[in-house]
Parts: C-alpha cells; structure tokens; sequence
C-alpha cells in the first residue's frame, strides 16, 4: 500500500490533543503558589491507516508515542479532536462490543502483562469469553489450542503458567490473546525491544506472517528505526508530541527531509559502519511540560533560524510526504 | 608482551538446591593496552557475569570455581577483598547500565569524584577537586566548574552518564569494564556518549571491555568482539570479521536476525529455538540443538577455540 489510499481508512486519527494535568496537589499548589501545570503529549497530531497496512510511529522516550497508542485503542479519550475506527467515532465504537472486539493491543513487557496466576489457556480464553466468540469448554479450548498453534506453540502449553515459558514464548502468548477477539485492528507498542534479536526476528516474522494471512491492520510503536523498516508501509516521527515527518516508510528512510530524522538515522549505531567516527548532534529532548516556541526541535536543529525560533511549521508536502518544517518549505 | 587483562578457562558456578549450575564455562581471552573488546550475546549468555567476575563483584552464591584472571600479569581472582578493593576504581574503573544506581544520591557529583581520586591518587583535596572540574570539561559537562556542586537527580539521563564516565576514567585505570552502557538512553543521546567514551578510552590509552547486546554499538565501538553463547565464547575475533564474515553458526544467525537499515528482507532470518537454560546444556557444543550445520561430532564433543580466519571460533567446522 502506498501514499494514497484508494481504500477507506479503519483508523482515522484528526487533529487529536492530548493534555495531562501535571500540577502538584492543591494543598502543596495553593502554600507554594505554584502554577497549574499541564503536559501536552500529544499536539494536533492527524494520521490515518488504511486496512491490511503498517503504520508506524518511531521516536525518542517522551515523545508521547505510547500515549498515541493508548488513545488509538480508547484507553484514553482526547482532549481535543477525533478518532474514528471503521467510519465511527472511537468512543461508540468501544461501546458496541461488534466494534469493541476488532481492536486490540500488544504490550512491550511480557514479563508485566500476562497475570502469573492465571493458566496460559485462561489467558488466552478471556477475550473469546468476554465477547462470547465460543459456546461451552470444549469449544472455548479447542479456540485457545488453535491460537497457541498459529502463533507457534502448541495446544498443550496452554496448561502451564507464565513462568515456564521465555520472554519471545511470553510475547507468542501475548499475541495469541490478542488475537483471541478475532481483531482485524492491532496496536502495538514496542513488541520486541525487550527481547534479544533472534527472538525479535522470530516475533516480527510471525507477526508479518499473521498480518498477510489474517489481514491484520496495525498501529507499531518503536524506536527502532531498523525494526520499523523491516515492518511498516508508512512512517510518522514523532518529536515532542507531534509527527514532524509522515508518509511512506522506504520514502522517509531513504530520503529523510526533516532535521530530526535526519538526526535519528544518523545517531543509530549499525552493522555497516565498522569503526565509524561521528559528531553527534548534541543536546537532548527539552520537557513536554515547557516546550520551546516555534518548532519544538528548533534548540537542537542545526538548520535553525529566527523564524523556527518563532512560527510553529505547517506541514510541506514533497514526494507524497508531510513534513512539519520551515527550512524544508523554504528549501535552506 | 603479557596483554593487560588474559582471563583462562574462568568458569563461574552458582550452587543451588538442585545441584550447581556452571553460568561460566571455560571462558578465555585477552584485553591488550587501549584495546576495545566488545562481548555480545544474549540475554543469559553470561557476558555481564563475565565483567562481574573480573571486578571480583559476583553476585553471592556465585563464585569462581575453576580458572585464572590475570590483570598486567598478576593474579587478581585470588586477592583478598580489601586489595581487590583497591585495584578496582585505580587501575580497572567501571560503567554500569543505569547511572542512577552507580551514583550516590546524596552526595554531590564533585564529592564523589573528588573521594574517587583521592582514595586512590596520592593529590590534595584542592587539586583532585580542580581534577574533577577538569574530568567533568571533558565529559561535556557545560558550566562544569559551577555543575560540580549539583546532585545526581539534577542531571538529565545522558548527562548522568557522563558523570559515570568521568567516575570510572578520573584515577586513570588501564582498563574499563563497562556494560551496557548505553542502553538506557535514547539513540541520539547513545551516539554521543559511545562517542565520548571511544574518544576519553583512546586519549587516555584505556582497554575497554563493553557488555552490550547492541551490535551496532559494538561494530562501531570495538576492535575485537567475543560473541558468547550459554556461558562460553562461541567466536572471537576483529570486528569487521565477526560481522561481516562469521565463523560460527551462531555469530552468523545472529547477524542475519539484525533488522538492517541498508536493505529490506521480506522476512528476517531467524535461529529456530532460544538459548538452553543453564540446568539443560546439551551435551557437546551448546548450540547444537538449533545449529543448521550440526554433525554427529558436535552432539558429543565439546569443541574448544580453534582458529578461523582472523580469529578463533569454537566450532568443529573448523575442526
């Protein structure tokens, strides 16, 4: 799939905020005089995601990725803007389980999100008998046998618990349940980065493999650029709460236009560059809470000028890609 | 020439309930003067343990149970805890992966640079503090002469590393262990300290041994990797070898696993399986459960280094 999208969006995410109150306690706010204060980790970010397709978010820690995740599955509502899921808006889709059921969510730490107590087969059964997808035991277990298989474990594995398995079989067990809604819409945020790359390239493969054979949509957060490469149709960095580059993913990776991807492709230590010397870029991102004016990567942008320094940018459209910035626009 | 640090046959056991079980396995290699040797694996393979055992800091009840490590030619892995004390810090520093643990929050970043140096260097109090400000100019620190008198909390993440960093280089050590230095800090901010150390190591005429899991750091960093499986060195070598031409089975799959940024696959190659655990090593090479290329010799014998290439590959391959 490429820039255009000839297919209806399932995910359409329109000019969303989202701000956190951040203040100290009244008691604290109202002895000390502090001001209110707010975190805005999303700002005015728009994006859309067309059915069978990869759309990536890639960004530093802050960036207000995860939190762009959570809002994409409803787990928080925004503070301005809309999200719409299948042509409805996200709040009443969650609210009918029909819609509810097509959504669902791959957490980063296998270790934190499968409940120890519960049987691996329990586990993966809570969705099929939340949204009543199978009638009766049997039924409900020869369903969680199936989805164990397809994501590469067997059917008798459903009888152990969490702690006998590794951190990748943990992550297989995780998708299992988040394939038990019968999704057609999966979110996922950072799947590998707590796994060692051989098990990352096992999880990704069959994590491409489920996405052809099932058709599967997804939102993928990372901060590995290389990881993102290997899995997304299109891209969006994220700076600061904002996408500050987005449109096809091998487009932005070969040619990057914006100072801050330009930065993150450099800064990535990789196998092609044996004993590379290199002068980072320095300084490091500023708080979400203050945020500079202007362009918020303007401190640490080397393309910088008074205008940065001042306008928040707009986005430049070059080669099917959006680009949030003045020194793009202006061709410096 | 005696090389700064040779470690041979250093095998680590951690006794338990159920019997003991050998985390080290006959690990052996050698850290020349203001060499980089990287150590990759995965998580478990024992890399972090093997930099915990020659900074005498293995976790009780681990202990060295076989093996020698040698530091300039003279035995450290037997010196009592009080001499190890004073080799540690003066003539091997170390960075550890979290800068919020390593430093002490209650004490300001000058007051623990200006104790490092003055445990271990003969100066005055004045001098290791114009020292500190000096080490901490050359970590990056700006306004370094008014950042002295700060805390740990008061510094940013990277910023916190680089204080590390100054730590572990200010009594001026021949060799520092660090492990995983960089990863719990963002790529951009990863590029500048891995920059920072290789440039200090090299001025300074340091040995480093870098832990990571990061090949990408270590391609960029090291001179020489070992690549280290179930507890044993599975490959040695030049970097550009290890990663560009492996001599192990297990090197090789884990290069094709790394998602490039150069070309898209498809699909990624994968090593089918995970690493055993340490109470399920098979017998024979460790790795033969998931090797493509396993022969009858490999399910029975353990093979030792043998030479491949530039470099040595514990594999009967090149037996």
């Amino acid at each position: 799939m490429g820039d255009t999208m000839t297919s209806p969006a399932l995910l359409d995410v329109a000019g969303i905020t989202q701000r956190f109150d951040v203040s100290k306690p009244w008691l604290q706010r109202l002895i000390a005089g502090d001001p209110i204060r707010v975190l805005r980790a999303i700002d005015d970010v728009s994006f859309s995601i067309a059915p069978g397709t990869t759309l990536s978010l890639v960004g530093e820690s802050g960036c207000g990725k995860s939190t762009m995740a959570r809002l994409a599955v409803g787990l928080y509502t925004p503070s301005e803007g809309s999200i719409r899921f299948a042509g409805q808006d996200l709040s009443a889709a969650r609210a009918q389980p029909a819609l509810r059921r097509r959504m669902n969510m791959i957490f980063q730490d296998p270790y934190a999100s499968l409940n120890p107590r519960w049987l691996v087969t329990d586990i993966v059964a809570e969705p099929i008998r939340q949204f009543r997808l199978a009638q009766g035991k049997a039924a409900i277990r020869a369903r969680v046998g199936a989805l164990l298989t397809q994501v590469g474990l067997t059917a008798a594995d459903g009888d152990k618990y969490p702690h006998e398995f590794s951190g990748g079989q943990r992550q297989r067990i995780s998708i299992a349940r988040a394939l038990a809604s019968e999704p057609d819409f999966l979110v996922c945020d950072e799947p590998t980065s707590a796994l060692d790359v051989s098990v990352q390239a096992q999880i990704l493969n069959l994590m491409k493999d489920l996405q052809r054979r099932l058709g599967l949509t997804y939102l993928f957060i990372s901060h590995n650029l290389a990881v993102v490469r290997h899995m997304s149709d299109r891209l969006g960095v994220m700076y600061l709460g904002r996408i500050v580059e987005l449109g096809a993913a091998e487009t932005i990776l070969r040619t990057p236009r914006h100072p801050y991807t330009r930065l993150l492709l450099d800064a990535i230590p990789d196998l092609d560059h044996i004993g590379r010397a290199r002068t980072p870029v320095g300084g490091e991102v500023p708080s979400p809470i203050a945020p500079p004016p202007g362009c918020s990567f303007h401190p640490r942008c080397p393309l910088a000028n008074d205008r940065c320094r001042q306008e928040k940018p707009r986005y430049t459209v070059v080669d099917g890609v959006q680009i949030a910035c003045h020194a793009v626009e202006e061709g410096r | 020439m005696t090389p700064l640090l040779e470690v041979t046959d250093l095998t680590v056991e951690f006794p338990t309930r159920r019997g003991t079980l050998r985390a080290l396995d006959q690990v052996s290699f050698s850290i020349g003067a203001g060499e980089v040797l990287g150590v990759v694996g995965e998580s478990g393979a024992g890399k972090s343990l093997t930099g915990a055992a020659i900074i005498g800091l293995l976790q009780p009840p681990g202990r060295i149970a076989g093996g020698t490590i040698r530091l300039e030619g003279e035995r450290i892995d037997t010196l009592p805890p009080d001499r190890l004390r004073r080799i540690r810090g003066r003539r091997i520093g170390t960075i550890f992966q979290d800068p919020l643990t390593t430093l002490n929050p209650l004490y300001t970043i000058g007051r623990q640079l200006t104790e490092t140096m003055r445990t271990h260097l003969p100066i005055s109090e004045s001098e290791a503090r114009d020292r500190a400000i000096g080490w901490l100019d050359q970590v990056g620190i700006p306004a370094a002469a008014h950042r002295i008198d700060a805390y740990p909390h008061e510094f940013s993440g990277g910023m916190r590393q680089r204080v590390v960093i100054a730590l572990a280089l200010c009594a001026e050590p021949r060799l520092v262990v660090a492990d995983e230095p960089t990863t719990a800090l963002d790529v951009s901010v990863q590029a500048q300290i891995i920059t920072l150390l290789k440039r200090l190591t090299r001025d300074h005429g340091t040995a480093v041994m870098l832990i990571t899991h990061d090949m990408g750091v270590i391609a960029e960093t090291a001179d020489r990797v070992a690549v280290m499986y179930a507890g044993r060195i599975a490959e040695i070598g030049p970097v550009s070898d290890v990663i560009r031409n492996p001599a192990h089975p297990y090197s090789r799959g884990l290069m094709d696993s790394i998602p490039s940024m150069a070309h898209r696959a498809e699909r990624l190659r994968q090593i089918d399986g995970a690493m055993p655990r340490l109470n399920a090593i098979p017998a024979g090479c460790a790795f033969n459960p998931r090797c493509p290329s396993v022969f009858d010799r490999c399910r029975s014998d353990r093979p030792v280094l043998l030479p491949a290439g530039n470099g040595q590959a514990a594999c009967w391959l090149h037996g």
